[in-house]
């Protein structure tokens, strides 16, 4: 855990999955520890299937967008979408990535799928710190495909980058989430261990 | 008359989404009115305004014109009204807007123009901080969530001060961007009650004696406001190099320069317009050089070049007039960081990036599955095979018609310009088959005087209104076609094909577009008619429609000859380990790629 410091954020997956939720999430619980907190979606036209960042910045500071290479973790929700925005993430920092890709909507007529595991290497190699898992997996196994961005959220709290603990998470979640989807998360939340 | 004392135990942390601020600030402020037309990036602004109703009037109107008319009505009778926009909303509002500026008004007006670098999700990178100095009302410019809130109460203040609308120009990265801010809370909100409606002739009707006098006052306004400089306009004391920013630019120049050793100084501009003269000669007589970053176009760079003509100041000003800032799109924090570390001589850290990055999946913006536009535009592709023809395309979610496999919009220029755009080409070549496209909201907003226009002067064309019963871009914003207004009244719709026949268009079909074949054969039949004639394909958007059972492909039928994929490129049929399959999760059900197939192989599923 960090202090009072600022930590850069970004998360990137694709329209639907979840990342304006998990970012809403993460400043929720921020600003219940107190601290300041800015941020900055990029949702392009496409409602669903475009590509889709969060930027989110915890702690003093002006703009709620940084630059490229001011990531201090990346939570990709998906392998190309991490690979599109590894730029921002700074030389040595956190690289969250959920494994299982999602197909462009216009593969079918165009041609272009492409092999995940290009993804990842190309990441095990860029120098940073690559903590993979295949949060679509973990979550079926939880018994709720939905769960997928709090699996994703705990595996980031767990890598020590963000300024709270799982616990705190989980208090924060149980506010926010309506009753009925408590219990799911919280599964979720504490089944990342890593 | 300040509406918040400020004091801590009077106040709340929320976190807000800069559309959200504003709105809230507006409330704070003691809002009876607001008024506007969706877009983005502007949109947020009245919807969140909208909580507060019944205690305040809200209303999505037909388009920027009128929601600035009403704004203005209600400000006359001395209430606080806003009006919402994106900048190319303001050129449709223009004409009421250029009015306005002689005449004033009484209660605090707010025109809220968002402003879209980049552009993101515009046909335009116009900069309403020209638009200000061109109308010559005052222009509040913030460059962050909680200054964007603050300002709303200011803005209100200075409008009714001056008896002006004054306009409020946040950019895509304030409106969007969130900020965990302090508000006042509820009880604490200033409750402005208006007095009503005062009857001077000499005052609300507009004549060339008022406009002749109005005139002389405001230029005698202006330039009173621009030796009195708002407190936001702010220099940041450094070296003799100087940075002049403002909105979002600003909070990323703050950022970048903060802490750096041998800092330089920094100018913020809050008010573009009238330009804060006394402050600006402040800041230019303290500094060599300056570096202008602004998005988008050079307003504080021309300001300073003249102060300093006027002024004989030494200072050297440079910015995107001299090349040494890109003339277009947004200013990310990466490309301002670039630009001052170029101008401050600072080298740049060599980044290591890999080269060998794979290539990437694109995720082009696609019409949904299950949009009823895919079948609308489908069937005219299918009838008008072959005949020559022009597909006049509009603005909303059918532009991305364009898209291959459908690739049926040749034009698209503005809200509404399709119809008379089609009118036009046919003059020229009388043996093409005109079409235009239009939506439901856009039709209300601005092609029903097109249609008009085209039947009066004789134009031979087909008018194809997509009707989708909602503003599905914007994210489903009521309209005269929809029922229900933002006041949570149900009424009675505008009758698109009623407004059709009054506007003269003898010939007005509407179809389901997912029944193919009697849209291609509705389509086949209309084309060849003379004059103008309207079909109007009706089908809700399929975002607001309740799935139907997805469709299956029967691989017993199946030869894999993928024509559903090249004949109507649904994100719905995917290819699954080398087979041609309907996703479930995506697949709504709507049936027509089961139309398509000429083998029968597309069929619904059992579930």
């Amino acid at each position: 855990m960090r202090g009072d410091i600022l930590t850069n954020i970004l998360l990137c997956g694709v329209g639907g999955q979840g990342i304006v939720l998990t970012s809403k999430l993460i400043a929720a619980a921020a600003m219940e520890k107190g601290s300041p907190v800015r941020s900055a979606e990029t949702i392009g036209m496409a409602q669903k299937g475009g590509s889709v960042t969060s930027f989110l910045r915890i702690g003093e500071c002006h703009a709620p967008m940084f630059g490229e290479g001011e990531a201090d973790i990346m939570i990709a929700f998906e392998p190309a979408e991490a690979v599109r925005e590894l730029r921002y993430l700074k030389k040595g920092g956190t690289a969250i990535v959920d494994t299982h890709p999602v197909m462009p909507v216009t593969a079918a007529l165009t041609g272009g799928g492409y092999d995940p595991s290009v993804m990842m290497e190309h990441l095990d190699k860029s120098g940073v710190k690559v903590i993979a898992l295949d949060a679509q997996a973990l979550a079926a196994e939880i018994g709720s495909p939905r769960t997928m961005n709090m699996i994703m959220l705990a595996a980031a709290v767990r890598s020590g980058v963000l300024p709270f603990d799982i616990d705190h998470v989980a208090e924060v979640m149980k506010k926010t989430v309506q009753p009925q989807f408590v219990d799911i998360n919280m599964k979720a939340l504490y089944s990342v261990t890593v | 008359m300040l509406p918040f004392p400020g004091k801590d135990d009077d106040m709340h942390k929320e976190y807000l989404m800069g559309n959200a601020a504003i709105a809230k600030g507006a409330l704070a402020a003691g809002l009876n009115v607001i008024t506007g037309y969706p877009g983005t990036p502007s949109t947020e602004v009245l919807e969140t305004a909208a909580k507060a109703v019944p205690d305040i009037y809200v209303e999505w109107s037909v388009n920027e014109k009128a929601a600035l008319e009403v704004a203005a009505g209600a400000s006359y009778c001395g209430a606080r009204s806003m009006v919402t926009m994106k900048q190319v909303g303001l050129n449709v509002a223009s004409d009421p807007l250029m009015s306005l500026a002689y005449v004033g008004v009484e209660g605090g007006m707010i025109i809220m123009v968002a402003d879209d670098p980049g552009p993101i999700s515009s046909q335009t990178e116009q900069d309403t901080r020209t638009f200000a100095a061109y109308s010559k009302l005052p222009c509040f410019d913030p460059s962050s969530v909680e200054e964007a809130f603050a300002m709303v109460a200011d803005a209100f203040e200075l409008s009714e001060k001056y008896h002006t609308p004054v306009i409020f120009r946040p950019t895509t990265r304030i409106c969007h961007g969130y900020a965990s801010i302090d508000v006042p809370d509820k009880d604490e909100w200033y409750v402005n009650k208006p007095k009503g409606f005062e009857r001077d002739t000499s005052r609300w009707v507009i004549f060339p004696g008022l406009s002749y006098r109005a005139h002389m006052a405001i230029e005698e306004r202006n330039r009173a406001l621009s030796a009195d400089s708002y407190k936001g306009n702010l220099i940041i004391e450094g070296s003799r190099k100087g940075i002049a920013s403002h909105g979002i630019s600003a909070a990323y120049v703050r950022e970048i320069t903060d802490g750096m050793e041998d800092a330089p100084t920094l100018f913020k501009v809050a008010t573009p317009f009238p330009f804060p003269e006394d402050r600006a000669v402040e800041f230019l007589s303290s500094v060599d050089e300056v570096m202008c970053i602004e998005e988008l176009d050079p307003v504080i760079e021309r300001e300073l070049t003249y102060l300093c003509g006027k002024h004989h100041l030494p200072t050297v000003i440079r910015g995107r007039l001299t090349g040494d800032v890109h003339t277009a799109g947004e200013n990310t924090p990466t490309y301002v960081k670039d630009v001052i570390y170029r101008y401050l001589g600072i080298a740049c850290p060599e980044e290591d990036v890999p080269t060998d990055a794979p290539k990437l999946p694109v995720r082009p913006p696609v019409l949904c599955a299950g949009c009823p536009h895919r079948a609308s535009f489908y069937a005219v592709k299918v009838a008008m095979r072959g005949k020559k023809t022009v597909f006049c395309g509009d603005i909303g979610c059918y532009t991305l018609g364009n898209a291959q496999p459908l690739d049926m919009v040749d034009t698209c220029l503005c809200m509404g310009a399709g119809v008379n755009i089609a009118q036009g080409i046919g003059r020229i070549e009388p043996d093409r088959y005109c079409f235009a496209f239009v939506g439901d909201s856009t039709f209300f907003a601005s092609a029903v005087t097109g249609a008009m226009n085209a039947v009066y002067d004789q134009a031979d064309m087909t008018l194809v209104v997509l009707d989708n019963s909602t503003t599905a871009m914007t994210g489903h914003q009521p309209h005269p076609g929809t029922g229900r207004t933002m006041m949570g009244e149900v009424v009675e719709k505008i009758d698109i094909e009623a407004v059709l026949h009054g506007a003269g268009v003898e010939t007005v079909v509407t179809v389901d577009p997912f029944d193919l074949e009697k849209a291609v054969n509705t389509v086949r039949c209309i084309a060849d008619l003379e004059g103008v004639k309207a079909i109007i394909f009706k089908s809700p958007c399929a975002v607001i429609t309740k799935p139907d059972k997805p469709y299956v492909i029967d691989k017993d039928k199946c030869v894999e000859c993928r024509a559903c994929i090249r004949r109507i490129g649904c994100p719905a049929i995917v290819i699954s380990d080398g087979k041609t399959v309907i996703e479930p999760s995506i697949c709504v059900g709507c049936g027509l790629c089961g139309q398509t197939c000429h083998l029968k192989a597309i069929v619904p599923s059992e579930q």
